[in-house]
């Protein structure tokens, strides 16, 4: 059996582990409701674009504009959202593995990514880079997005990338978050809308002057979307991680207890019977 | 009471405005557009501009930059990357924006500013406009 002390350091020292975690939880519970707030708020506009943007497609269903057309040649982006910091449970390594199940071979992806602990592991493992945004993890902006959205749109009309996919964790609710990947770019096109939609739209400007705009747009409000998602999903399973550990802590606090009672039980049965052996031996 | 139609102005971090309305002027990229109800489907892209609604009697304005909107004959929906009621604009800082515009276009170096400069100076003045 371990000595009273070795059980007393261990104990001590997963309690201080404990505070920590304890702590972490808290203050990730605070930036889950913040981050929350702002994902839903940004949901109506995410939402809206999105459909506004498949109804056009689908009612001038044989445009031929170059954000549509699908190419041969050139490479395929990810935009890879994750944290800058550890300590959320699954959620970097979901992404993560999300990116290397791709059915698409490495040498033929680039990714622009968002958050260091996801550009780190996918460096390390031989992933080409082009470009890093970790900086806005902590607080995007809608600019950041645009900001995003115009390197995509450059390489893609300069043809160095001829799809564009977007690596994101979507936050259903607080304790459940789903790794997504979704196209960007070419948009596919929706069967069931294209069937539902009757209403004849007319543009002004033309349609495809106004597809020029639309597009850029679309895409920066679904990456603007996805960062809003990703942030609260992040905060969302820290604040799982750390309650877990906060309680698993507990546990461990409470059987190393019971250890701790048993040896020192133990070790005052072994003083006695010392004390009653030596006192027999005088007499 | 007149009809009406329900006019929802999103943004990207909030619902800017939501409302039934009997009628709303946009400032379009084509020029300036006001829709009653039951106006055609349409869908314009907007330029910085002043934004009316007209609620019953009352008449509210915002400024808008950059966006589009969607028209159909019940609802018009408009996507604005910017939205500001009057009590958001600071119009010290809109005035002095208006004039670093026009400055940087007097001084000509090249096209990308100029474009630059443009919007920025649209923008100042919707913003001034809706103040007034």
């Amino acid at each position: 059996m371990a000595s009273m002390r070795d059980i007393k350091r261990r104990k001590s020292s997963i309690q201080s582990t404990q505070q920590i975690t304890k702590a972490m939880k808290l203050t990730s519970t605070v930036k889950l409701q913040k981050a929350r707030a702002k994902a839903e708020q940004s949901k109506p506009y995410f939402d809206f674009m999105y459909e506004t943007v498949h109804a056009m497609l689908a009612k001038s269903g044989n445009i031929n504009h170059p954000y549509l057309q699908v190419k041969e040649e050139g490479k395929t982006a990810i935009v890879v959202i994750t944290s800058n910091r550890g300590l959320a449970g699954g959620y970097n390594s979901n992404i993560i593995k999300l990116v290397t199940g791709f059915e698409i071979p490495k040498k033929q992806l680039v990714l622009y990514t968002v958050g260091s602990k996801g550009r780190d592991a996918l460096q390390r493992k031989g992933y080409e880079i082009s470009k890093d945004y970790s900086d806005i993890v902590e607080n995007p902006e809608y600019t950041d997005a645009g900001v995003i959205s115009k390197d995509l749109l450059d390489a893609f009309e300069k043809g160095e990338i001829k799809e564009i996919y977007l690596a994101y964790t979507f936050f259903k609710n607080t304790v459940s978050h789903e790794p997504r990947r979704i196209k960007l770019l070419p948009v596919e096109m929706d069967k069931d809308a294209m069937e539902r939609d009757h209403v004849p739209m007319n543009y002004e400007p033309e349609e495809e002057e106004a597809l020029d705009m639309i597009i850029p747009k679309y895409i920066t409000s679904i990456v603007y979307g996805a960062l809003m998602q990703a942030v609260a999903s992040e905060n969302g399973a820290r604040m799982q991680a750390m309650d877990s550990a906060t309680s698993n802590a507990e546990e461990m606090i409470d059987n190393l207890s019971l250890l701790y009672n048993r040896a020192r039980q133990g070790s005052i049965t072994q003083e006695l019977t010392e004390i009653i052996a030596g006192a027999e031996a005088i007499s | 009471m007149a009809d009406t139609m329900k006019l929802q102005v999103i943004c990207p971090d909030r619902i800017f405005y939501e409302g039934e309305v009997s009628m709303v002027e946009l400032t379009t990229t084509e020029g300036e557009i006001g829709i009653y109800p039951r106006h055609i489907p349409l869908t314009c892209i907007l330029a910085p501009g002043v934004m009316a609604i007209t609620e019953n009697a009352e008449m509210k304005i915002a400024a808008l930059h950059s966006g589009f909107v969607q028209i159909l004959p019940e609802k018009v929906t408009v996507m604005a990357e910017v939205a500001e009621w009057p009590d958001e604009i600071d119009l010290d800082r809109a005035r002095a924006a208006q004039e670093r515009a026009q400055e940087r276009m007097k001084t000509k170096d090249n096209s990308t500013d100029i474009a630059r400069a443009e919007t920025a100076l649209q923008r100042a003045i919707a913003r001034i406009n809706t103040l007034k």
